[in-house]
């Protein structure tokens, strides 16, 4: 038929991973389609926290994360803009001696990769930080983190990758997406669409794409609760996290700081954020970081985000159908790794393979859980 | 509470006091929350208890100064029978809650029941200059001396448009202030042309002419159809620059120290938004409303919506729909309406609503916002003050083809991201976007609501209850 269009490559889902796919494959040359339902970097990649962080990572992550934290460097080159993006390091706070221990293990893991992080505590750590409040007793400073601005770095990822080549369409949901044996078939409207290969970067919704192709991930809806205050003097000098978690906080150019921690509510299609938890969060930051007191909160929000039982990502081949490539369920750990699972995908496109080890995060591993009571 | 009832009003104003009177002469008791100190609202706003001056009724609010009176008796004599809260503001509204901040404190309270009379503010569109210390929106202009007593300065343009315009100029000159002009944008042949419409509520209608009457007689300047060029001013305002609106009119200035500037009233929503309320573009009030049927249930169960939050209708219409509201709660509660003096049956006051409702279109085509008044706001005009976003920056995003929808313009700008959230700047984002883009108001979207719906202070207070920890499966990192 006339109206049908062709691709090599299809792309369902607009987010971060999905753009900066289609960013590396329409730079090889490839012909690349991307769908979004609503906009481009809009969901949970246009409204996270922001950080860009490879501290704290489990170590099967550890390659992927190395790989996309190099290509936060070229950001003006690749997509026009900076993205805000900062490199201020992350100091990851420990509350007890074990926790530091903890973070010690970590540092040890991470110079095998070459990664760098320095250990502070005691005196030392009171003096360089005069603004932490007394629950951190050290912390692990891993300078090349930083953080960015996802409401600026997503949407350019797609512009950039309509510049490249690809043919972004937002406002465009895909319907009907089946193999019938030698390409992908999919439908938008009255417009049908082919493509050799397809690449499922649906985020939240991933398991709607999946489930055309008889295959699912145990994944569930995540609303992250984060708020931010008016503009402050600047004090917080890194991005900041606590081992075990619970809060996160990091303070922009301007002024403001964004403050991450616990979950709001939602229907799987939109989040909204809690006043509970935003709250308890209001608490913990205030103990925290003390200069926060009495200074003004100004906006609270939320997203869905897509959270698998190990927090792992689903990266590589389908098992049910050929050329179809998963990259969902990021856990709430997507941002800074999704520009290099944008190039993993590319390479998986490209070339066959990637150098970069993705064993970990296949979605058959959940598939063998689920059967090995009946083995 | 044993009572699983929990029956909240929001807003103490013409339709919170009236809902509250309704329900307690069914023998309901409600939770009356308000932001302000006293009850009365805006239009019946009361200055503060201990002022140490006084001022009768008759020089606060002039010929509704028996409106007044009676609104605030009832609320005093209401007192006993509710449970009253003011200087409480509702920040945040999840299902079947609230949660509120009075003195510091955060209390949550919960409701089965809740009407919202949220009310309305300024519409603000920007002026060049309008940032300068000295320009106030028309209504800041009577709070200031309805409250505190006192002017905006000591030579003063009241300008835009809108019935306040008048109102508040004929209540500056009876308080003895000094208004050097009126400047109305709207044409005087726009208001002729509501004229029908208008006389569909003469007493209102003759109000209006009497205070134009009485301003020219007093000597105020009064110029219809012009276009405010921009106000003038190093550290505060100096002098406003206008012209007629006629092409090729000259530009005249007016040495002044104090602008008060607005372009009609907008509903306060957010409230309504945060609660789920769906809402439905209202071509009479030019923005997005929470849908409402005639008995003012919105379309979550157990919400209602009465006053200018649902939709700008004047203070008369406040009481009614207040009334209409607490009738329909009463209802779903399975509670006979009161009978009595003083207290309409549901019939006649969906009648009357509907009488004024045609007026309100009158009064919104004699005072339309100047059409196509962003094409002349120059680039380096500040639109958004919290997070100073100029008109340019805002042009550029929707020139590049990087937005043509309201919050994908806030998401790449920062327009409305700041203290205000858009209460202020988002009239004039949307203006701007939509003349831009070519679209009318209602295809670029509608600013989304996020709690709070005022800035909270991080104080201990605000989180001194028992709240638990983060849950051990939320600890990301």
């Amino acid at each position: 038929m006339s109206n049908t269009l062709h691709y090599d490559v299809a792309i369902a889902g607009g987010g971060l991973v999905g753009s900066s796919a289609a960013l590396a494959l329409a730079k090889r040359g490839l012909r690349v389609g991307l769908f979004e339902r609503r906009y481009c970097g809009a969901q949970a990649s246009g409204v996270n926290y922001g950080g860009v962080r490879c501290q704290g990572r489990p170590v099967e992550q550890m390659p992927l994360a190395i790989r996309a934290r190099r290509i936060w460097d070229r950001l003006p080159e690749l997509i026009g803009i900076d993205g805000e993006f900062t490199v201020s390091g992350h100091l990851r706070l420990a509350r007890s001696e074990s926790d530091l221990a903890a973070l010690q293990t970590w540092a040890d893991m991470a110079r095998d990769f070459g990664l760098h992080a320095q250990l502070v505590s005691g005196a030392a750590f009171r003096q360089r930080y005069p603004w932490l409040g007394p629950a951190a007793v050290g912390g692990s400073l891993c300078a090349s983190d930083g953080h960015a601005n996802p409401r600026l770095v997503s949407p350019a990822f797609a512009r950039a990758a309509r510049a490249a080549g690809a043919d972004v369409r937002e406002q465009t949901e895909l319907t009907d997406i089946h193999h019938d044996g030698t390409r992908f078939q999919l439908r938008t409207g009255d417009l049908r669409i082919s493509a050799d290969w397809l690449i499922n970067s649906a985020g939240a919704w991933a398991n709607t794409v999946a489930g055309y192709f008889g295959e699912t991930a145990p994944m569930k809806p995540i609303y992250p609760n984060m708020w931010v205050t008016e503009p402050l003097p600047l004090f917080i000098t890194h991005n900041l996290g606590v081992y075990g978690g619970g809060i996160y906080a990091r303070q922009v150019a301007r002024g403001n700081c964004v403050i991450g921690g616990g979950r709001g509510h939602g229907d799987g299609e939109y989040g909204q954020p809690s006043t509970d938890t935003t709250r308890a969060v209001m608490r913990d930051a205030c103990a925290l970081l003390p200069a926060l007191r009495e200074a003004l909160l100004i906006r609270t929000w939320s997203g869905v985000e897509g959270e698998t039982p190990d927090s792992n990502p689903i990266i590589g081949a389908s098992r049910t159908v050929p050329r179809l490539l998963h990259a969902f369920g990021f856990s709430g750990g997507g941002f800074l790794l999704a520009p290099g699972v944008g190039e993993v995908l590319a390479d998986l496109v490209a070339d066959g393979a990637t150098v970069t080890p993705l064993d970990a995060f296949s979605i058959g591993r959940f598939a063998a859980v689920a059967t090995s009571p009946v083995a | 509470m044993s009572d699983e009832r929990r029956i909240v009003i929001v807003g103490a104003g013409p339709a919170g006091v009236r809902a509250a009177e309704t329900l307690v002469a069914a023998g309901v008791k409600p939770i009356v929350i308000d932001e302000n100190a006293r009850w009365g609202g805006q239009i019946y706003r009361q200055p503060p208890a201990n002022g140490g001056f006084e001022r009768s009724k008759k020089t606060l609010y002039g010929f509704e100064a028996p409106k007044a009176e009676a609104l605030h008796s009832t609320m005093a004599a209401l007192l006993p029978h509710l449970d009253y809260r003011p200087d409480t503001l509702a920040w945040a509204c999840e299902a079947g809650r609230l949660d509120t901040l009075h003195a510091g404190r955060e209390l949550c309270v919960p409701f089965s029941h809740l009407i919202i009379a949220s009310g309305a503010t300024d519409r603000v569109l920007p002026v060049p200059g309008w940032t300068l210390p000295g320009v106030y929106t028309l209504g800041a202009a009577q709070v200031a001396l309805k409250a505190q007593g006192c002017a905006i300065g000591r030579r003063v343009v009241l300008a835009g448009t809108g019935p306040l315009l008048y109102l508040v100029a004929y209540q500056y000159v009876k308080a003895g202030a000094q208004v050097v002009a009126v400047l109305d944008t709207s044409p005087f042949s726009q208001q002729i042309a509501a004229a029908p419409k208008l006389a569909r509520l003469p007493g209102t209608f003759a109000k209006g002419l009497y205070y134009v009457g009485w301003l020219k007689t007093h000597g105020v300047r009064i110029e219809r159809d012009v276009t405010l060029v921009g106000i003038r001013g190093v550290d505060g305002v100096q002098a406003l620059e206008w012209r007629a609106s006629r092409e090729g009119s000259p530009t005249e200035t007016i040495a002044c120290d104090a602008v008060g500037v607005s372009f009609g009233l907008k509903p306060e929503t957010q409230l309504a938004d945060l609660a789920g309320c769906r809402f439905r573009f209202d071509a009479t009030n030019r923005c997005w409303l929470p849908e409402v049927d005639p008995a003012r249930r919105s379309s979550v169960r157990g919400l209602y919506l009465a006053g200018d939050g649902a939709g700008i209708a004047g203070a008369d219409a406040a009481e009614l729909a207040g009334r209409r509201a607490a009738l329909a709660l009463l209802d779903d509660l399975g509670i006979a309406h009161p009978r009595g003096a003083g207290m309409p049956d549901a019939a006649s006051i969906e009648r009357s609503l509907k009488r004024i409702a045609a007026f309100r279109e009158g009064i919104e085509t004699a005072f339309a916002p100047p059409a196509n008044c962003a094409s002349q706001w120059p680039d380096d005009m500040t639109v958004c003050r919290c997070e100073e976003i100029d008109a340019g920056t805002l042009r550029r995003c929707i020139r590049g083809g990087e937005a043509n929808e309201i919050n994908r313009l806030k998401a790449l700008t920062r327009v409305g991201m700041g203290r205000c959230q858009g209460r202020m700047c988002g009239e004039a984002a949307l203006t701007l976007l939509a003349e831009e883009t070519g679209k009318p108001l209602d295809a670029v979207g509608r600013l989304r609501s996020q709690p709070p719906v005022k800035p909270i202070p991080l104080a201990p207070e605000m989180y001194a209850d028992d709240l638990a920890e983060i849950p051990a499966e939320a600890r990301d990192e």
